[in-house]
């Protein structure tokens, strides 16, 4: 049985495999639509979301699948004080996969080691996010042509961003990928990603504040939101939170090329002007986010691609 | 009184960091033992200038991972029938359960009833290891 609860759980391979079957999903939808009769989605939210839920329970009605589940910790047991472990060795009676976003770093590994179905990381804590990265890496795919020999620009909070973990996790196993990291000193990347997966596979990265001067040397700018819900301290989120802005005057120093990626939601670091501009791409991101979802949950069940 | 330099059978814990012999100890609930345990300590030594060495009497279950990942210098000296039979060179384990805690407050582990404190191996040259649930780097064990 397999889970998914960081990129690297996928090879390359598989995840190009991903990427061709969710192709093929945008192309004939409806050729998938009884892929998954009879299996049942499971998405145990502890934590509040829209899109990332939305889109597995999208993704598994649009196979023919079903769906059971609850959002925000309140509405579960774990608010009688229920384990993890406990909740999903149950819930593994109920469904066949099971989608878990959790507050906690790490919690989805703890529900892969009890649970009798496959488990799937939608996020834990400040941590990762891989099921966002495949979404990223389909959209990169598709509107940049390759995966490989990028300079990918990552602003905003890169300490508690789960999204950007991810992808630099994913993408360092493909040549020619440089990160430029842009954000203020005390939201830098957090050491297990610097040492344990830039440093350590040689990529070339940089370190720096300032978004103007960077810009034109960008394929790809990947806009995170600084989370409110990470701090504990409201005062160093109220001192961050807007730093960055991306609005049309800095999107006239990116290249023609380039594309603006955001896992959403946003607040104000992308400015609405920019939603016109061609390279804004988060909204077809979103789109992107099912059809991968789909090919994901059919990889994990074992499910039969159908000839297309 | 007890002849320190004399073991029938059991261990002689050697190249203990000066003064961390107590570490060794509670490590390796050597206060749980039934045979003689001698301590000695500031010991001169040719390679780090001093030392601690333990001696146990008894060939009692070692754990030398736990004693790898506290500090891979230490040798273990196995005696049988009063004579050094075997020489253990400690290496760092690529996993530790229920020795050091995680201090990252988002963890699952400060959270979840039950888990096992585990840390990972993640870089043998730095002596690096790293929460298994959240990644966090276990920071000044020693």
């Amino acid at each position: 049985m397999r889970h998914l609860l960081s990129p690297l759980d996928l090879s390359v391979e598989e995840i190009d495999g991903l990427i061709d079957v969710a192709k093929k999903i945008e192309k004939n939808p409806k050729a998938f639509r009884h892929v998954a009769d009879g299996e049942r989605l499971a998405t145990l939210f502890y934590e509040p979301s829209t899109r990332t839920r939305l889109s597995f329970e999208s993704a598994m009605l649009n196979l023919g699948g079903t769906v059971i589940g609850f959002s925000g910790a309140s509405n579960s047991s774990a608010s009688k004080g229920e384990t993890v472990a406990d909740t999903v060795r149950v819930v593994g009676c109920y469904s066949t996969i099971i989608a878990m976003r959790h507050h906690k770093e790490g919690a989805p590994m703890v529900a892969s080691q009890f649970s009798p179905v496959p488990i799937i990381n939608a996020g834990d804590g400040g941590h990762q996010h891989p099921t966002q990265t495949l979404t990223d890496l389909l959209t990169i795919a598709r509107e940049k042509g390759r995966l490989d020999h990028l300079t990918i620009g990552l602003c905003g909070d890169l300490k508690f961003g789960r999204t950007v973990h991810s992808l630099i996790t994913a993408l360092v196993r493909y040549p020619g990928v440089k990160f430029v990291c842009v954000s203020p000193e005390e939201l830098r990347l957090p050491d297990f990603v610097r040492e344990d997966v830039l440093e350590k596979n040689h990529v070339p990265y940089k370190e720096v504040d300032n978004l103007e001067d960077v810009m034109p040397e960008l394929d790809i700018l990947y806009m995170t939101r600084v989370q409110r819900e990470r701090f504990f301290n409201e005062e160093d989120y109220l001192r961050l939170r807007d730093r960055y802005i991306l609005d049309g005057e800095k999107m006239k120093l990116a290249p023609q090329n380039m594309i603006v990626l955001h896992p959403l939601p946003r607040v104000n670091e992308i400015s609405l002007e920019v939603d016109n501009d061609p390279r804004a791409m988060y909204f077809k991101q979103a789109q992107y986010g099912v059809y991968i979802r789909m090919a994901l949950i059919m990889f994990l069940l074992g499910l039969e691609v159908p000839e297309v | 009184m007890i002849n320190i330099s004399g073991i029938e059978a059991g261990y002689v814990i050697d190249h203990i960091a000066s003064g961390k012999w107590r570490l060794v100890y509670d490590m390796l609930q050597l206060d749980k033992v039934e045979g003689q345990v001698a301590i000695i300590t500031h010991a001169n030594s040719s390679k780090y200038g001093k030392k601690d060495i333990i001696k146990v009497e008894g060939l009692i279950p070692l754990n030398l991972d736990l004693l790898g990942f506290l500090d891979h210098n230490i040798t273990v000296a196995v005696v049988k029938d009063g004579k050094l039979v075997e020489k253990k060179h400690l290496s760092l384990p690529q996993e530790v359960v229920g020795v050091a805690t995680c201090h990252n407050p988002r963890c699952i582990t400060s959270e979840e009833r039950g888990l096992k404190q585990i840390f990972v191996l993640r870089d043998r040259e730095k002596r690096v290891y790293r929460c298994k649930y959240c990644e966090e780097k276990l920071e000044d064990f020693k």
